[in-house]
């Protein structure tokens, strides 16, 4: 439970207020391993603690990289952590996504906003494999073109034969030759066949709600969608209890559940 | 390549898709092919909306004017879009401009020849009403969906 002291050696701004912080370990210790999906409690020392994904590459053990957006006052503090800096680092905690069950499966990513955080490290891992795989589709959706993550990453993506890439932002000026409309409409577009794909979701939990109908509707299993939950953590090690969803707790069984597991819980409106 | 009749087309089209010959037939019968350029205007707000098209090929943005900055951009559709249901309904105008975003292939219908065999045959009207509701219903949803501004909240991450 003691966090551990990682420094701050590179920091981006990514929209108007999200921010990549990378990490290095400040003590002698190792150099942190970690399964795309999981997530770490981020401690900005006399502020607080939060929840925070990895967002770099799984196949990198260095350095750690976080995506934060601006949300409170834990996350502003993080947020404006410079280079020099030491954060509190504790994790990596959560459960993962499958990436090792992928091979012979069209993946299809549906990210939302900064839910492509969470989502990265699959995606590189899957990009990695993509020979195994029958398919890589990114679908990604934002508020608007200036609010995406990672968007000189995105321009490498749209050009990369091994990635189907299609983004939906719900406002637009007339520059934008990305789609207009909610990403759910992107999966309608979709050429798929429900049998051999999984979809890893993340977003906000109304987009993840009806992408994941979307994607029933297109013939799909709730065991072959995945998505990623998000609720209020404080000790992350299930003994809080302010995760819990259900029977489950979210820092446990989660992030990461599948659809099938957690639906009846999702149309309660008490949870 | 073989050329596709009108018919043969639009039963591949999800709105069409599943109807019966006869209707399909009868709608044909007041289509025609067309293409615009990128960037060309394909309906103006506020005009007559004697037209509406399905796209084959290509994406088409509805935009609405506005006094700086250029119009503000509504909604792209794509292959196999219907574009517009203001032929259906006086006062017949359209409500916001369409404009081809990519060299677009669509078929042209012409509202008024289907309005009258909708009049004439009210099974062919009746069934043409089922799939545009739909398609007036999903484009609803989508746009309760990006009304509440869902990434503006604190989510992931």
């Amino acid at each position: 439970m003691t966090p551990r002291p990682w420094r701050v050696t590179g920091r981006r701004r990514e929209t108007a207020d999200s921010w990549t912080l990378d990490l290095e370990p400040a003590d002698d210790g190792a150099p942190m391993s970690f399964l795309p999906g999981q997530f770490n409690m981020i401690y900005a020392f006399g502020i607080g603690e939060a929840p925070i994904s990895i967002s770099g590459d799984p196949g990198a053990d260095r350095p750690l990289v976080h995506t934060v957006r601006d949300v409170g006052a834990v996350s502003a503090a993080i947020c404006r952590a410079a280079p020099g800096e030491v954060l509190g680092v504790r994790g990596p905690y959560g459960s993962a996504w499958p990436v090792a069950a992928l091979g012979g499966r069209h993946v299809l990513i549906v990210a939302g906003g900064v839910g492509l955080a969470p989502l990265r490290p699959a995606l590189r891992a899957a990009l990695e494999r993509r020979r195994e795989l029958a398919g890589l589709t990114l679908l990604l959706g934002g508020r608007t073109p200036a609010d995406l993550l990672f968007r000189d990453e995105l321009e490498e993506l749209g050009a990369d034969p091994r990635l189907e890439l299609a983004i939906s932002v719900d406002s637009a000026g007339s520059g934008w030759r990305g789609h207009v409309g909610v990403v759910t409409t992107l999966i309608d577009d979709l050429d798929l066949d429900p049998a051999r794909a999984t979809a890893l979701l993340c977003g906000p939990e109304v987009m993840m709600r009806f992408a994941a109908q979307a994607l029933i509707g297109r013939g799909m299993d709730r065991g072959d969608i995945y998505l990623s939950m998000e609720r209020n953590m404080k000790c992350a090690v299930t003994q809080c209890g302010r995760c819990q969803l259900g029977p489950a707790f979210v820092c446990r069984e989660g992030a990461v559940m599948r659809y099938c597991d957690i639906e009846r819980v999702l149309g309660l409106r008490e949870v | 390549m073989p050329m596709r009749s009108i018919e043969q087309v639009l039963a591949e089209v999800e709105t069409f898709a599943g109807l019966e010959r006869r209707h399909l037939d009868r709608i044909a019968g007041c289509g025609h092919n067309c293409g615009f350029a990128a960037g060309e205007t394909i309906a103006r707000e506020g005009d007559r909306a004697d037209t509406f098209y399905v796209i084959r090929h290509g994406r088409v943005a509805l935009e609405t004017p506005a006094p700086a900055g250029g119009p503000l951009l509504i909604a792209t559709l794509g292959d196999g879009a219907v574009v517009g249901w203001s032929w259906l309904f006086p006062p017949y105008r359209w409500t916001f401009d369409a404009r081809a975003i990519e060299d677009t292939r669509a078929i042209a219908f012409d509202g008024a020849c289907l309005r009258g065999k909708c009049d004439s045959d009210h099974e062919l009207g009746y069934v043409l009403m089922q799939r545009f509701a739909e398609i007036i219903l999903d484009r609803l949803q989508a746009a309760r969906l990006q009304l509440l501004d869902v990434y503006g909240e604190p989510a992931a991450g």
